[in-house]
Order: C-alpha cells, then sequence, then structure tokens
C-alpha cells in the first residue's frame, strides 16, 4: 500500500509542482523516489509533530495540497489539535497519511498501535477518511483526494498486501464498492486493510461463506446519511475494521443508521476488543486476540 | 499620526470588550501600539483586496486579543467599523478569538502556540514561489510555554526563513500570575539566538523603535527576525496596567467612562 501511495504521489507531482509531501523524519525506504525525484516539494520536519502540521496548514493556506506522512498515531494524535483547528476548522488541503494503521507495529507496541484513529479522525466535520483495502483501493484514493483536495486521512497498512481489484476502481465518498458477489442477503463490509482478512472468512469459514464482501474506502461525517438506504438493502451488514469498536468505522455506521432503528438490529460489528490494548506480536496473532476471527 | 490611530484603536477595543460583556482588554491593549505601527507603516496590505497574493501576511497568535486587531482592520476600512457593535454577540463573524471569516484576518486562533507553526508554512511557500510578501506573526509571551513554538523556531532557522518576522508581546504577566513566577523565559533574548534567529528588543509602545525595527526587516539575510517587545498589560488606562485581573474582567459602564476620559487626556 505504501509503495502504491509512493507511485501516485510521484505521478500526481509530475504534473502538479503544488504538491508537496512533509514527512516526520519517517519513511525509510518508501519516500526516497518522491525526495530525489521532488526536492522542492518534499521537507523532513523533523521529530516535531505539532509544527510539521501547523506549517503543512500554512502550505496548504497559500495553494499547496499537502501530504503530511509519519506512522501510526504520530502525524494523528500527537498533532490532533492542529488538524482540529488548523486543517479541518480552515477546511485545508491537508491528507494526514498514516502507515502502520490497526496492528501492523503489533510487536513495536502501544505506542505504535493506530487503533483509536478513525475515532478521531471522525470528529472532525470537514475530514474525509480515506482507509483503502488493497494497492489498487490505495490509488483510487489518491486520485480521488488529487482531484478534490480537501482535509483527509489516509490510512494504509505496511506492504504486501494482496489486489482485490484487477483494476483502479473509480471510488466516491460513502460509496461501497463490490468486492464479491454472495449466495444470501448478507454482507461484510470493510475499510482499510482487513479486507484480505474478511476475504479469508468468506473462503475458509462455515459462517461467512456465501456472504458478499464489499469495501468503504472513502467515508467520514459527511456521508453517514446516504448510509441507511445501503443498509436497507441486506438482511444483514457485519463491519470488519482493525480499530477499536469504540468509535470505529461499525460505530460509526450504528450512528449513521440510528434514526431508522428497523436497521439497527441488522448491523454486526467485527472490531478490536480493548484487550488487545498493551499486548504485543505479530499483527494476525493481535488481530486474532482482539477478536478479529470469523467465529 | 500612529499614536492617534493607537488611541483610536483602544477606544474602540474597550467599548467592544464593555458592550459585550468580554475579557483580554489587557492583552489588547498590551499589543496595540505594535498593531497601529503594523497596519499603519509596515503591512503592505489594501483594504479594497484583503486576499490580494502580494498582500503581507499578518498572523495574531494571541487570539484572546483580537479586539485590538478588529478595531485597526475597521479603522482601515477592511470592513464598516459599525461592524465592531456585533462583537461577541450572537452569530457575529467577530467572535472573542480572532476569526478568519473577518475581512483582514489571515487565521483563526484561541488555542496557543498555533500561529507560527501556520506562518513558518506560509513564509516557506513564499519562498519557494519566489514571492516578495512576508510574513508576520504576534505571540504573547504566555504563549513561549507551548512546546510547538520552540519547534517552529527552530524549522524557520533551519529554513533561513529571513521573510518571517516574529514578534513577543512581552508583558511578563500570563494567565494567573507573573511570567517569573510561572514559567521563567529568561534569557529570553540568548535563547532566541541561539536557535538561530536575529533578534531586537524595542519598548513595544514606542512607535518609533517599533516602526524602525519592523520597517528594516530581515535585520540578517537568511535568518528570520524576532522582534521582542517590551509591552505593559492594560497600556494606556492607568487602573488595568499591570493587572492579572484584567485578563479576565470586563469593564463596567463607570470604568470605561473613567479609562475612555484618560485616554482623551493623554497626549498619545
Amino acid at each position: 500500500m505504501r509503495n502504491a501511495f509512493i507511485d501516485e504521489l510521484v505521478n500526481q507531482a509530475s504534473v502538479n509542482d503544488r504538491v508537496a509531501l512533509i514527512v516526520g523524519d519517517l519513511g525509510y525506504s518508501v519516500v526516497e523516489p518522491f525526495a530525489e525525484r521532488f526536492p522542492e516539494q518534499f521537507i523532513n520536519a523533523g521529530v516535531a509533530e505539532q509544527n510539521m502540521m501547523g506549517l503543512a496548514a500554512g502550505m496548504a493556506s497559500e495553494g499547496y495540497h499537502v501530504f503530511v506522512y509519519s506512522i501510526a498515531n504520530f502525524p494523528t494524535f500527537r498533532c490532533a489539535e492542529q488538524i482540529r483547528n488548523d486543517v479541518d476548522y480552515h477546511c485545508l488541503p491537508v491528507t494526514v497519511v498514516s502507515v502502520g494503521g490497526g496492528l501492523a507495529y503489533g510487536s513495536l507496541g502501544y505506542s505504535h498501535h493506530a487503533v483509536q484513529d478513525f475515532g478521531l479522525m471522525r470528529l472532525m466535520p470537514n475530514m474525509l477518511i480515506a482507509a483503502p483495502g488493497d494497492p489498487m483501493e490505495t490509488r483510487a484514493c489518491m486520485r480521488y483526494l488529487m482531484a478534490n483536495p480537501q482535509p483527509s486521512y489516509l490510512r494504509l497498512g505496511k506492504a504486501g498486501e494482496p489486489c482485490f481489484h484487477s483494476a483502479v476502481p473509480t471510488i466516491e465518498p460513502g460509496k461501497w464498492l463490490q468486492v464479491k458477489a454472495g449466495a444470501c442477503n448478507k454482507t461484510l463490509l470493510t475499510t482499510g486493510a482487513p479486507l484480505a482478512l474478511a476475504n479469508q472468512w468468506i473462503e475458509k469459514s462455515e459462517q461467512y461463506r456465501d456472504y458478499a464482501l464489499h469495501t468503504l474506502p472513502l467515508w467520514g461525517m459527511a456521508t453517514k446519511e446516504i448510509q441507511a438506504a445501503k443498509i436497507k438493502n441486506w438482511s444483514e451488514v457485519t463491519t470488519v475494521e482493525d480499530h477499536l469498536k469504540d468509535a470505529g468505522f461499525g460505530s460509526w455506521m450504528l450512528e449513521a443508521v440510528m434514526d431508522t432503528p428497523e436497521l439497527l438490529t441488522r448491523i454486526k460489528i467485527k472490531a478490536l476488543s480493548p484487550k488487545v490494548c498493551g499486548m504485543v506480536g505479530r499483527q494476525e496473532v493481535l488481530n486474532e486476540l482482539g477478536g478479529l476471527t470469523a467465529v | 499620526m500612529t499614536e492617534e490611530f493607537a488611541k483610536k484603536i483602544r477606544s474602540l477595543s474597550l467599548q467592544m470588550v464593555t458592550r459585550a460583556k468580554a475579557s483580554h482588554i489587557g492583552s489588547a491593549l498590551s499589543i496595540t501600539d505594535i498593531l497601529a505601527v503594523l497596519y499603519a507603516k509596515v503591512l503592505r496590505v489594501d483594504p479594497t483586496q484583503p486576499d490580494m497574493p502580494s498582500r503581507d501576511r499578518f498572523i495574531l497568535s494571541k487570539g484572546h486579543a483580537c479586539v485590538a486587531v478588529y478595531a485597526a482592520l475597521a479603522e482601515r476600512d477592511f470592513f464598516p467599523a459599525l461592524e465592531l457593535e456585533t462583537y461577541g454577540q450572537d452569530h457575529s463573524n467577530l467572535m472573542n478569538h480572532i476569526s478568519h471569516k473577518v475581512p483582514g484576518v489571515e487565521f483563526s486562533t484561541g488555542a496557543l502556540g498555533h500561529g507560527l507553526p501556520f506562518g513558518v508554512g506560509k513564509a516557506l511557500v513564499a519562498k519557494k514561489i519566489q514571492a516578495d510578501w512576508r510574513v508576520f506573526v504576534l505571540l504573547s509571551d504566555g504563549e513561549m510555554d507551548e512546546g510547538s513554538n520552540w519547534e517552529a523556531l527552530m524549522f524557520a532557522a533551519h529554513h533561513n526563513l529571513d521573510n518571517l518576522v516574529t514578534i513577543i508581546d512581552y508583558n511578563k504577566l500570563q494567565s494567573l500570575t507573573t511570567i517569573q513566577k510561572t514559567l521563567g523565559l529568561e534569557p529570553l533574548a540568548d535563547k532566541l539566538r541561539a536557535f538561530g534567529w536575529s533578534v531586537k528588543e524595542v519598548d513595544g509602545h514606542n512607535h518609533d523603535q517599533l516602526n524602525q525595527s519592523l520597517s528594516s526587516v530581515p535585520w540578517e539575510l537568511g535568518k528570520p527576525s524576532l522582534l521582542i517587545a517590551h509591552t505593559v498589560k492594560g497600556k494606556g488606562i492607568s487602573f488595568m496596567e499591570n493587572k492579572v485581573e484584567w485578563h479576565y474582567r470586563s469593564p463596567n459602564a463607570e470604568q470605561l467612562a473613567q479609562a475612555l476620559a484618560e485616554l482623551e487626556a493623554s497626549n498619545a
């Protein structure tokens, strides 16, 4: 995913000199293709995330589309007020990019576990969350964001995620993307990297064998209203995310249909239990411990 | 006469906070002379084109002192002075911390430590596009407690942003008590020089000193400029000067009348 991200960014920068990449002294072996080709559009802000996000907002206010890249919680929680006040309130085209969403950095410990970031970002009224499920969706998110610069949060996995789309799909905020048709009127709905996990459940478990598979790569406060009409088409929608259930994607979906009570019971949530907080281990081990299993 | 301009800003600020029963008049009076010199002599701005691309950018990081900026902008005809009467009222754009919805205001602040990093971003762009407009950021002294400012100071010097001017309103009082009793800043000028800035100190109420310094930036090519303006919180109104309580209190009708009478009687 991160390679697809930097590849798309390089493509865009080659035709737009008002695209900038700011990193918080991170991105070794990822950002070099951009930094070497566009040194005037690349800034290493150092280990100083508050200034990094504030200066990104300042640059964006002067016509730049700024991508701010770091890992896990560093470009989000560490500079949350700068995102809230400077970027989101002023509605500036800054894309916060976090690599290692969920428990991708599982062995690095709680500081590096991004399992509350959706909760933070979906509190921002103007923020569009972009959580691609595979490298193709990553490219689709980047193309959408470049064509529609706005306050945005791009949550990436790490590297090596399998592709589920044969080509770059066309995506829109709030619109579900079908990955697989099912044999019943039920679907899994993922956002972000757990797409691969959800696909495994359909392929290997009894419980989800007949389910369809959808992703929702672009969502946020502004796209809640159109969700009820989508839920109505299904007898069950199980959301899947590598984020705590509290304030996560599934909770967002519940809020989206709360004015239509009969839809509430159609939504099931597969999300991480807080018991995973503080545990360390490989991503797949922690996801399982956190409850991201087919049963 | 920038002194007359400052007197007008003080008068309008006092009337605004009294009408709105708002706080922070001491902070506004502290920066009034700085603003008068900036808006009358230094900033290249055009009230008929608030968003003119070649304008200098001014950012008030201590957003709670906004009445003085609103008053200066209204006096410079960025918007009708009558709008000042809506300050702090329901649905007004003139909210009690500075708002970018007001013509001539670049950036909303209110939480401290945001203005300088934002200004750094603007100054960096000006360098990249080889524009000759400057960025002026006005900070409070208490605000220097914020780590984000020190991050930005380091970044600006590292990137040789000599188109960036920072002014610290050094009135030696912060929210609860003195700077000295809270988190001492001294030796402030030495610290800032050590961070790579070109530093000057002036009497923040002396218009000649302010004008001379602010009209001659950058003081050193390749270095951002930092003006430590020694000021008095509540400056110009005897019973407000150097009193922490005027960070919070709003004048009553009698106090307003006394303050306006003092202003009228003053030479400045």
